[in-house]
């Protein structure tokens, strides 16, 4: 990820509120934001007013926006990111836990409330939000402090208490002893509370972790086993309203006319209103509401505005942009002559298709007046995006919009829309209702499926070559897709002279040394809304990357393995990763008749995965039997949500590399439902195996990093069991002969 | 509509052709069924109608008059409780949103296999997706609770 430069900082806030503005940063809260980045978080934390602050006095104090000490002794940290299920509450927790040295029973997590000052992402600037992976990375310094000036209030209380010397104070098992003394942290809290906010906050070697590292059971396992959890779409506020919108077939139209009469007949339906989305339909509960938005029949569209293109005219025309120069992504040494000096040369071409997120949660929320301005209740994954552009709907401002986050049933990137569409379009409807009744804005699986914010169209077009000697004499790549970050309070930092980062990283930042390189990128518009994908733009210059490499590696009849080790020379993490995957997926053994073992190796968010994937050839038909992977994320928090993330990321690689596509015609989404936007099942699902590379360096990012290596390593391997390349995804296995 | 919900009777005031997802979380209140695709192509909506898994939202709330209903609010017993506890022991949940269903369709199958092979856990729960692609953990967690039950 990127860090903000102070410039883009100041652009990215004023990007970030339509109307009213955004109260531009002081001076003063400029130092005090500076002050939370370089660790006085205390300090940030007693000036700026929040929820978390001012709670604390009632409610078991810290003096601390994240960490609070009930007289039980249950210590709650607060997550200022969301939990859509990387397990996030659990490792956030664990840094404070040890820090504090509490024992893992006693930890608790609760959201944060939406406060950009006190809880932005430290990576994404002014922002809270989750993102990029960067969970975990942006919070590890954050909350050790956090931790270990809590535990250094707790021990100072202790040392007055007992008069005895602080450093004759040792913390076990969130248990104080000194001598005879014994104290919980519940029993010290509120003495721990009005001691000074130490200066320098003294935080644990690694080497002495006792909790992180280690198998911590997840937090949230219990509540989402028996239906406790609490999501969005379980949200019942009294009087509510559900609404549904009837929305238009092609992108970028809008509602000429429409006749209610009908839809107002559906017993339970109390009103239907247009909103910028289309038509929506207000109700009782949600079955009225859908029967109410099917009698809606009369809707007329006006498309004069629609994106009216095909998938197959859309193709067309990036191949053509391929075939011309783009804006410069990475430029070394001589691309063109390399190749034309190569003993050996490949041509090749990559078509990737939109795809939808379809988290499980379908996308909705929750708002409702409350006091001067409005509370959401949401799966919140860009909390300040949502709280500037709701203020700009409702005409109040930012911090008058209160975000109530929940677990969030996935998400995928899908939730951090820098249009905070679905939010905006809850906001519409309430103000177009006056604020009467809260309303819970309910997407359909359709509705998600055909709505857009896609993970863009991709096209790729690669010459590459070999000398005779085995080395990458030249590689060129030009690629076509849309960015969905220009135009965005993130364009001032992803996009750089035109060339938008997300869309070409992986492939410009290859970690392979490559003396002759060329990346060039196209950013057609199309009027298909578009966004990150987990792993973003890594999800298609991986699998170009990892497959031409192959390539490559063949063309010189060299080792895959051993061709990326030459090109990895002085990349100690690379190759850590690559030999223990190498050892512990027996690289060195040919796997047998009709099976076939393929590679893929990438960095993503800081992280670099290894992964190797075998398949049998049955009866024609491609059987994925095994992936291993292998894994550098610098100190593994919780080693099994890793391992977790890594295996959840390898079947939603899979499911991209099988099935997943959205096709239009016309302008018209060709899916809808899970029989058409077809998910990876369970029996689809290979056995996955993960190992974790040891590590001394701070942790990197885990929850997008499993996906990219997929559809290369299984390309890979197809070949090397029946010697037919497979390049566009996704991978037509039916029109597969063997 | 009256009905035996979780072991209790109830009597629900809906239309009905409401599906009994939408009753059980609109009229109810029960809200630990969850609603993933509205078409039977999911499984989030699982629950037990006279003990046999079904997809809530086709099933009508008249169809379930005098049934019994159990929803995973009310997941019990000698082969709910191993399921659960396996689940809670490997760590199975990440969004945790499709796994009502995939426990309700768990103890269907364990209820009536108590030795799944993967190839019944294959077809039993094929109907049960999960975007976060937990299934791994699923398989073991099902094969976890059959040796406990054994
Ligand atoms: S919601 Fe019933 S099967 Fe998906
Ligand atoms: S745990 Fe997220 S969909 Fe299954």
């Amino acid at each position: 990820m990127h860090i903000i430069k102070p410039a883009d900082y100041a652009r990215m806030l004023e990007r970030l509120a339509p109307a009213p503005a955004l109260a531009a940063p002081s001076r003063r809260g400029f130092l005090k934001a500076a002050a939370a980045i370089s660790g006085a978080l205390v300090i940030g934390v007693r000036l700026g007013p929040s929820e978390a602050f001012a709670a604390a006095p009632t409610d078991g104090p810290m003096p601390n926006a994240f960490v609070k000490i009930a007289p039980d002794s249950t210590v709650t940290v607060l997550i200022k990111h969301l939990d859509m299920g990387q397990g996030v509450t659990t490792g956030l927790a664990t840094i404070v836990a040890e820090e504090m040295d509490a024992d893992w029973s006693q930890m608790r997590a609760a959201f944060a409330p939406a406060d950009a000052q006190l809880y932005n992402n430290l990576l994404f600037g002014p922002v809270q939000g989750t993102g990029g992976s960067t969970s975990v990375a942006n919070s590890w310094d954050q909350l050790r402090k956090a931790g270990g000036a809590a535990r250094q209030m707790l021990v100072a209380a202790a040392a007055e208490k007992w008069k005895v010397p602080a450093d004759s104070i040792t913390i076990e098992k969130g248990t104080l002893k000194s001598g005879s003394h014994t104290a919980s942290f519940g029993e010290l809290a509120a003495d721990a509370a009005r001691q000074p906010i130490p200066a320098e906050v003294k935080l644990k070697d690694p080497k002495d972790f006792k909790l992180i590292g280690t198998r911590l059971p997840r937090l949230d396992s219990a509540d989402k086993t028996d239906g406790k959890a609490v999501y969005a779409l379980d949200i019942r506020r009294p009087g509510m309203l559900t609404a549904v919108i009837k929305r238009p077939e092609r992108f970028g139209a809008t509602v000429k006319s429409f006749d209610a009469a009908a839809a107002k007949q559906v017993p339970g339906v109390v009103d239907v209103v247009a909103v910028p989305a289309g038509v929506a339909v207000l109700a009782q509960n949600t079955w009225a509401a859908l029967q109410g938005r099917e009698a809606l029949t009369t809707v007329e569209w006006d498309e004069s505005n629609a994106e009216n293109r095909g998938t197959a005219e859309l193709l067309d025309e990036y191949k053509k942009l391929a075939d011309t120069a783009g804006r410069n992504a990475a430029k070394r040494g001589d691309a063109a002559k390399g190749i034309a000096g190569a003993a050996k040369t490949i041509e090749t071409e990559f078509a990737f298709p939109y795809l939808a997120h379809a988290p499980m949660e379908p996308l909705n929320c929750v708002i409702e007046k409350t006091g001067d301005g409005v509370t959401i209740h949401t799966g919140s994954q860009f909390q300040t995006i949502e709280q500037a552009v709701t203020a700009g709907i409702m005409g109040i401002k930012p911090e008058q919009v209160k975000i109530e986050t929940l677990w969030a049933g996935g998400s995928f990137g899908r939730r951090a829309n820098t249009a905070a569409d679905y939010v905006a379009e809850a906001a519409t409807i309430l103000k177009a209702i006056d604020g009467r009744a809260p309303v819970h804005l309910v997407w359909t699986r359709e509705d998600d499926i055909k709505g857009g914010y896609y993970r863009p169209m991709f096209y790729h077009k690669v010459r590459a070559g070999v000398t005779a000697d085995g080395k990458i004499a030249g590689w060129e790549q030009r690629i076509v897709g849309q960015s969905f970050m220009i135009g965005t309070p993130f364009e001032a930092f992803a996009v750089k002279e035109g060339v938008d980062a997300t869309s070409v990283e992986g492939a410009s930042d290859t970690h392979y040394d490559i003396g002759n390189l060329m990346v060039e990128l196209h950013s057609p518009q199309v009027k298909v809304p578009t966004l990150w994908w987990r792993s973003v733009g890594h999800t298609h210059t991986a699998h170009v990357v990892e497959v031409t490499i192959d390539e490559l590696a063949r063309a010189a009849g060299r080792d895959p393995v051993e061709f990326r080790l030459e090109l990895l020379k002085d990349k100690p993490r690379h190759t850590g990763v690559l030999k223990l995957l190498a050892e512990k997926a027996n690289w060195g053994t040919k796997p047998g008749a009709g099976k076939g073992r393929g590679i893929a190796l990438h960095e993503s968010f800081n992280t670099v995965v290894g992964s190797v994937i075998d398949i049998s050839v049955v009866n024609g038909q491609i059987k994925v039997d095994k992936v291993v992977c292998a894994v550098d994320c610098g100190i593994a928090v919780n080693p099994d949500v890793i391992a977790a993330q890594i295996e959840g990321g390898v079947g939603f690689g899979l499911g991209a590399a099988l099935h997943d596509e959205i096709t239009l015609d016309n302008g018209v989404v060709e899916q809808a439902n899970f029989d058409t936007y077809i998910p990876l099942r369970m029996s689809e699902m290979p056995k996955v195996e993960v190992h974790i590379v040891p590590s001394a360096n701070a942790p990197t990012g885990i929850g997008e990093p499993g996906v990219p290596g997929v559809a290369p390593a299984l390309s890979n391997a197809i070949f090397d069991a029946t010697g037919q390349r497979l390049r566009s995804l996704p991978f037509r296995l039916e029109d597969f002969k063997a | 509509m009256k009905f035996t919900l979780n072991g209790s009777e109830r009597t629900v005031e809906a239309d009905g052709n409401m599906p009994l997802l939408w009753a059980l979380r609109d009229v109810v209140g029960l809200t630990g069924t969850k609603f993933g695709c509205g078409a039977a192509l999911c499984g989030a909506c699982t629950v037990h109608v006279d003990g046999a898994p079904v997809r809530s939202c086709q099933t009508a709330l008249s169809d379930v008059e005098g049934k019994s209903v159990i929803t995973i609010e009310g997941v019990g017993g000698e082969v709910g409780t191993a399921v659960v506890a396996a689940w809670r022991k490997l760590d199975v949940v990440q969004c945790g949103y499709c796994q009502s269903g995939q426990i309700m369709s768990a103890v269907g199958l364990l209820s009536e296999n108590r030795k799944p092979t993967d190839e019944d856990i294959d077809t039993a729960m094929d109907g049960n997706v999960c975007r976060c692609a937990t299934y791994q953990r699923i398989r073991a967690a099902i094969h976890e609770a059959a040796s406990n039950l054994a």
